[in-house]
């Protein structure tokens, strides 16, 4: 009979279980008699974010070994790259991280202009890091709302929460239809560029936008952060520390609340216009729920100020570097390079692809083998190190804190 | 009372509760959508009045499922278990002067003991469901349960203490003249009647103590495998014990059915007691919209570090008020 180690007056200490996070655990060996409760949650369940499943081994309520299962969404994104043009790439991969398609379509774009060798003109790094930033904006405020849902519920105190930052991301969403005419799957970036140019007037509504958002941060945040069930069942929960999130590769929003001071806008390779303005990159040391709450809640003031920088100094120019962007396979890799890693940063960290080009038979338009390496992914690969000794609640609310979005963890 | 009177009243009792239950659904999403800034049921009747009707139709027309390996017998007997052990504690709640079906002299305490069977059924629908998510409610329904308990009972001892009986019309005409035990003496009283509403919502399972249902974690906890009316039933006894934790509240701690005019028109005393149920109702409505949930650990914590002793000081301090003959 194997039993987690009760320690003190489960009542009144802090620390109810201790447990060995071993992730590697015979199940078997460690629980011979099957005394365990396994319990498969998810891939249908409201709290998975999706089809994410991950098998618990329950003792009482407490997590013993998780075991994460990928692949229920999986569409073979990267062999359809190999099969498409490169301008027909760039519509698909908006489905891979469905929250945030702008920042998605600019990953993928960003890795085939360093093939290629294209650099987008001045307006248009302008306007992507816009879009971007309000992309960042919208994923974060969907992702407030569905964290308090873990915790509150669907119908309760969470779902307020949910449907006040659902109706703000549909301001966002709104400029967003103004400018390429879809809600969601925008198509909108291309390679040297992107695809529609401003419309009259968008400049006001991105600048009332803003106004909205920072005024309702400040709601969320007068809410959210000293509420006192709140606190009560994120502080101290899930917590992930420094050397594990580098490690498994972790930036983003949940590296910095682990005090990884890594942000690819400030670090990485000099794209957009995150050079020609003044921001910071927020960071909190606890690593736990609470502090990667309180870094998306900056990073959301933070979008809101770029913004607004970079709103009135649109340059004026041509918004693609290249001319023929409309016709599919149009764009031909030059023998520059035959690979190339390129990375910005997203909502969740760090989108990464890389793309080799099909050097034998040049007169192929669609990339050889192309790999994209989503942020949650990542993400997800932790909780077999941070679910063991916590409560299926906390697990809960510890999947949600690390915002996985299904589409592009299995591609 | 002649036992047709008693019939009567309960017959009627009963129907106003069920309807109340229905109607308090409503309530309840119009006041959600008013806070999450969206309309509510619009659709059915004048701004959704009838939206209730159109929920137990669909419920009804719902297929009937039972799981395979489910203990079919204990799983048909729970739901309605749910709803018949909280309208049994109605029986000897008093609806205004002399408005009662029993009027037992320990009415009080057999409204707290038959409340508190209620963790017998929903324990029954989560073992008989035969699933994890189930079984995991119904163990924390029945943790909460046992544990809740105690704290109620302390609290609910405060008015007891100050009228010296345990007859729920006694403890009303007691508070008589505006000596609400919430607010008279000043003290025991008031917190007394924070922590009977909080160990009450605890009681009904609802948020920020929903633990056993706790949808994000548990799906719907011990009702994931019903279907149809018998889960519409697990609902309809939520709603009914939210009202009559409230009217309990209102009776123990608001005076009752006293109000401007009560002494004149005992009618009017009853729409008083109503109103005050209605008011508190909307309070726990107030209060679920606007909370996240704790987790089971932390409740447990709460309940036996904080509340606990606090009923406890409370039990004393009422004593101690007596015996100076304060109240």
């Amino acid at each position: 009979m194997a039993l987690a180690r009760w320690s003190g007056m489960p009542a009144l200490g802090d620390v109810p279980v201790q447990i060995d996070v071993d992730p590697y655990m015979d199940i078997d060996a460690y629980d011979a008699e099957g005394d365990l409760m396994v319990l498969n949650l998810g891939p249908q369940h409201p709290s998975t974010h999706g089809v994410f499943r991950v098998k618990l081994y329950l003792d009482g309520e407490v997590c013993i070994k998780a075991v994460p299962y990928l692949g229920y969404l999986h569409r073979g994104v990267e062999k359809l790259c190999e099969k498409l043009t490169y301008a027909n790439v760039i519509p698909i991969v908006d489905k891979n991280d469905y929250v945030a398609p702008m920042t998605s379509e600019w990953g993928l774009v960003a890795g085939f202009e360093k093939l290629i060798g294209v650099e987008p003109t001045p307006r248009a790094k302008v306007m992507r890091t816009i879009l971007g930033e309000l992309q960042r904006c919208a994923s974060h405020l969907l992702w407030i709302g569905t964290f308090t849902l873990d915790m509150g519920g669907a119908i309760g105190g969470g779902a307020t929460v949910f449907m006040h930052t659902f109706r703000e991301r549909e301001a966002i969403l709104d400029v967003f239809a103004e400018l390429t005419g879809c809600r969601f799957h925008y198509n909108h970036f291309t390679v040297g560029g992107q695809r529609h140019d401003v419309p009259a007037g968008w400049g006001a509504m991105v600048k009332a936008v803003c106004d909205l958002l920072e005024a309702r941060t400040e709601e969320y945040e007068s809410y959210l952060t000293d509420n006192t069930v709140f606190k009560a069942r994120t502080v101290g929960v899930g917590v992930i520390d420094r050397q594990l999130c580098l490690e498994h590769g972790l930036g983003g929003p949940i590296g910095r609340a682990s005090g990884v001071d890594f942000d690819l806008r400030r670090d990485g390779d000099d794209y957009g216009a995150y050079g020609t303005v003044d921001w910071k990159v927020h960071t909190h040391t606890d690593g736990d729920c609470y502090a990667r709450y309180l870094v998306r809640l900056n990073e959301l003031r933070t979008s809101i100020a770029i913004v607004r920088q970079l709103i009135d100094g649109i340059p004026e120019g041509p918004i693609c570097s290249l001319k023929q962007v409309k016709l599919p396979g149009a764009v031909k890799p030059k023998a520059k390079a035959s690979m190339a890693y390129a990375a910005i940063e997203t909502p969740r960290g760090e989108l990464g692809t890389w793309v080799m080009a099909n050097s034998e038979r040049k007169l192929m338009p669609h990339p050889y083998r192309c790999k994209l390496r989503p942020p949650s992914l990542h993400a997800v690969s932790l909780l077999p190190y941070i679910c063991p000794g916590n409560n299926v609640s906390d697990i809960v609310v510890t999947l949600g804190s690390l915002d996985p979005i299904m589409g592009e963890v299995d591609r | 009372m002649s036992l047709l009177g008693a019939g009567i009243l309960g017959f009627i009792a009963v129907n106003v509760a069920m309807l109340l239950a229905g109607w308090g659904v409503w309530y309840e999403r119009k006041f959600a959508g008013r806070m999450q800034s969206r309309p509510g049921p619009t659709e059915v009747g004048p701004i959704g009045l009838l939206q209730p009707i159109a929920d137990i139709l669909k419920l009804m027309q719902k297929e009937d499922t039972v799981p395979r390996d489910a203990d079919a017998g204990l799983f048909h007997l729970a739901p309605p278990l749910t709803v018949l052990v909280t309208l049994a504690v109605m029986a000897v709640t008093p609806f205004g002067p002399g408005l009662v079906v029993a009027d037992l002299e320990v009415g009080l305490l057999f409204a707290l003991a038959i409340g508190s069977v209620i963790v017998l059924p929903v324990w029954m629908a989560g073992w008989a469901s035969n699933n994890k998510y189930a079984l995991l409610g119904a163990m924390r329904s029945a943790a909460q349960g046992v544990a809740y308990e105690v704290p109620l009972l302390l609290a609910a001892a405060v008015p007891v203490i100050y009228a010296g009986s345990f007859r729920i019309s006694d403890i009303v005409e007691a508070q008589a003249g505006y000596h609400w035990y919430v607010g008279w003496p000043p003290g025991p009283g008031l917190v007394a009647f924070c922590l009977f509403f909080l160990c009450s919502l605890a009681e009904a399972n609802r948020i920020p103590f929903d633990i056993p249902e706790a949808e994000s974690e548990l799906v719907a906890g011990v009702s994931i495998e019903y279907s149809g009316m018998k889960f519409g039933l697990f609902y309809v006894a939520e709603y009914l014990h939210t009202i009559i934790a409230s009217l309990l509240a209102a009776l123990l701690f608001l005076g009752g059915w006293e109000g401007p005019g009560s002494d004149q028109a005992p009618w009017l005393g009853t729409v008083w007691l109503l109103a005050k149920t209605l008011g508190l109702f909307g309070f726990i409505f107030w209060a679920r919209w606007t909370f996240m949930r704790y987790r089971s650990d932390q409740l447990m914590r709460l309940c036996w570090v904080v509340f606990v002793p606090t009923g406890l000081a409370l039990v004393a301090s009422s004593a101690v008020l007596v015996w100076l003959g304060v109240v």
